[in-house]
């Protein structure tokens, strides 16, 4: 996709730059003239969203460790002076924890986005790998990042999170006492989180680089799946898209500010509002929204190692997705069966989003009543094992198997005959082209 | 390298290729022996290990009442067992137990030799992802329940049900004397 770069210096000084550092020809290659598919939708807008969720992270948290304290004794305190006394500290503090919540928002859309559309097939498999990295680099900046306010569910969360690497050492605490920097979450596991909670970010913003080149490499996806083939199909990024995903951006950041002025502690959690405490667990502890899903599967399965095996393994599954699916054709829009499983591996994550959030005994709904006058019935843990088994069903079983057998639907020929409804190719098995 | 014959001897390794090797195992031990000072930095440091001993007094637990104190930063239970409770914990066949350990070798004894049953020693922090359990009969086997996940253990503190892999632990402690105990 990257063709022959177009970029002609206009002035003495440019042409000078340019045979010296050509930043200005890769910032016009990249964002100016880059061609660009022309039917892109709105769920293409989530890439330029997630760009400025990250530097709204890092300018916000640049301000608040100004003003922040990483010791056991004030931590709690100095969020509570940055929300309070801190001129406009409320803000940033506010923009900063709805901002992760918004990152998660709109990395979820963008990665669902990837599933649907087959934007992880060849030739586009490094782009996505680097999109997995970056998935769990943000969640343990956020992870870190939450222990920061030393609440309740921070100290809790963090013990939780830390104790599932005991799962490795056979229970003699090698590598949680080297984690923790103690014999329990302390003072020293605070220090060197907000440490890394500081320098995770900046790691993530070179992988976002890595990312974006390997996505100007092998051009952007689009909504038919059919690759790009002639100039017809595209359009420059400047200024079709530079405008689209600056519209985007704006209504994201809508939703953004409703969060952060008129609820900002929505997402958040009551208990973390109350100092830590090592000597009182909370009732129910319960990680943030956007990590439910993984929780729930952590606590479906009843092992305390396979369950941790599970919930890394339920992230890790997707590094290798691109070899699992064996569908040649990308886009669900022509796989009439393979779009269904994909709305119920939506509504799976859903699911296990809301069991994370329940106690595993509790009720779905109820059945009956047992002898002793207990309510019995479907609990959280039978939802949340179910939905773990489609979870893993859909990688390992349903898009290995529905690519052998699947009739896809007629593709168009081209980007530029889908856009302008042109002649289809035919839908027989044998018509399909290599990875459209 | 276009000609590879040059660095061969009719594919034998050539001393070139041995000073390679050498080169890179140098390296590599060398690279190693640097990042070893970064990994090891963040184990727990001299002035938190010398914290690591505690001592209380038993006779200050009622009987069938516990007390929590801190030891190395973390909750200990100490309590004070009923005869009931002792009863209960010695009847347990242990071939039925996750983690089989009779009563007796989750005590220690005191300086004549004697066990004090009544005294039971553990960390507080349960053993699936370390939360606090709940004492005082807590749970469906009369000893601590973990509301995080649902562990159940009993007034031995062993674990009988949920997801919990190991009995609550019992840490490193001595008698004193007759009713003190040091922890560590
Ligand atoms: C990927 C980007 C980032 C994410 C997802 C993230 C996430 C979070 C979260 C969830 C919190 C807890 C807020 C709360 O619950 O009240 C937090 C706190 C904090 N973060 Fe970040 N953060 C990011 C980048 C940064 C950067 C780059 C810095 C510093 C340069 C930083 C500094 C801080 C500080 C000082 C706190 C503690 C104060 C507070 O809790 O408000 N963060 N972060
Ligand atoms: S931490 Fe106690 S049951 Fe999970």
């Amino acid at each position: 996709m990257s063709g022959p770069s177009t970029y002609e210096p206009k002035t003495g000084f440019t042409r000078w730059l340019d045979q010296r550092l050509p930043i200005v020809r890769l910032g016009y290659d990249s964002f100016v003239d880059f061609p660009t598919p022309k039917n892109l939708n709105y769920w293409w807008t989530f890439g330029g969203i997630l760009m400025v969720c990250l530097v709204t992270q890092i300018v916000t948290g640049v301000v608040l460790a100004m003003h922040y304290v990483p010791h056991v004794d004030y931590a709690f305190a100095s969020v509570q002076r940055i929300e309070r006394d801190v001129p406009f500290g409320w803000l940033v503090q506010n923009i900063h924890s709805n901002g992760a919540s918004m990152f998660f928002l709109a990395v979820y859309i963008h990665m669902f986005r990837g599933l649907y559309y087959g934007s992880y097939k060849p030739p586009r498999e490094v782009l996505w790998i680097l999109g997995c990295v970056i998935l769990i680099l943000m969640m343990a900046t956020a992870f870190l990042g939450y222990v920061l306010p030393w609440g309740q569910m921070s100290f809790w969360g963090a013990t939780v999170i830390t104790n599932l690497f005991a799962a490795f050492d056979g229970g003699t605490g090698i590598i949680t006492n080297w984690l923790w920097g103690g014999f329990s979450v302390g003072n020293a596991t605070l220090n060197r989180f907000y440490s890394l909670h500081y320098l995770l970010p900046f790691i993530l913003a070179g992988v976002i680089i890595l990312h974006v080149w390997a996505l100007h490499v092998v051009g952007n996806n689009n909504p038919t799946g059919v690759s790009v083939k002639s100039r017809a199909d595209t359009v420059p990024f400047h200024p079709y898209y530079t405008v689209k995903d600056s519209f985007a951006i704006v209504l994201f950041f809508i939703l953004f500010a409703i969060f952060v002025f008129f609820m900002p502690n929505a997402l958040g959690h009551a208990d973390n509002f109350i100092p830590a405490n090592p000597l009182s667990t909370p009732a129910e502890i319960v990680p943030e929204w956007y990590l439910l899903p993984f929780y729930a599967i952590l606590r479906a399965i009843p092992n305390k190692l396979l369950g941790v095996i599970a919930m890394f393994g339920s992230l890790l599954i997707l590094f290798i997705l691109p070899w699992l699916d064996t569908s040649r054709v990308r886009s669900m829009r022509y796989r009439p069966i393979a779009r269904w499983f994909f709305v119920f591996f939506v509504i799976c994550c859903l699911l296990l989003g809301w069991c994370g959030a329940r106690n595993p005994d509790h009720l779905v709904f109820q059945t009956g009543v047992d002898a002793e006058g207990h309510a019995t019935g479907f609990t959280f843990l039978m939802l949340a094992r179910i939905n773990t088994a489609y979870y893993f069903g859909y990688f390992l079983i349903i898009l290995p198997l529905l690519g052998l057998i699947e009739t896809p639907k007629a593709r168009p020929a081209s980007i530029d005959a889908s856009v302008l409804g042109g002649r289809k190719v035919s839908s027989s098995g044998a018509a399909v082209q290599p990875a459209e | 390298m276009t000609d590879a014959s040059i660095d061969t001897h009719d594919g034998e390794p050539s001393r070139r290729d041995f000073i390679h090797i050498a080169t890179g195992a140098f390296a590599a031990v060398g690279a190693g022996l640097v990042a070893w000072p970064f990994i090891v930095q963040m184990n727990p440091a001299a002035d938190t290990l010398a914290l690591a001993s505690t001592e209380v007094d038993l006779s200050l637990v009622d009987e069938g009442s516990e007390i929590t104190i801190i030891w190395r930063g973390r909750p200990v239970f100490v309590r004070h067992r009923t005869g009931e409770e002792i009863a209960e914990a010695e009847a347990v066949d242990i071939s039925t137990l996750r983690d089989p350990q009779t009563d007796d070798e989750r005590l220690v004894p005191g300086p004549d030799g004697e066990y004090r049953r009544q005294y039971l020693i553990m960390l507080a922090t349960c053993t699936h992802l370390g939360c606090v359990p709940l004492g005082d009969g807590a749970g469906d086997y009369g000893g601590w329940f973990c509301p995080c996940h649902g562990s159940h253990y009993d007034t031995s503190g062993r674990i009988r049900r949920g997801p919990a892999p190991l009995n609550l632990i019992v840490p490193e402690y001595t008698y004193l004397d007759d009713s003190r105990v040091r922890i560590g």
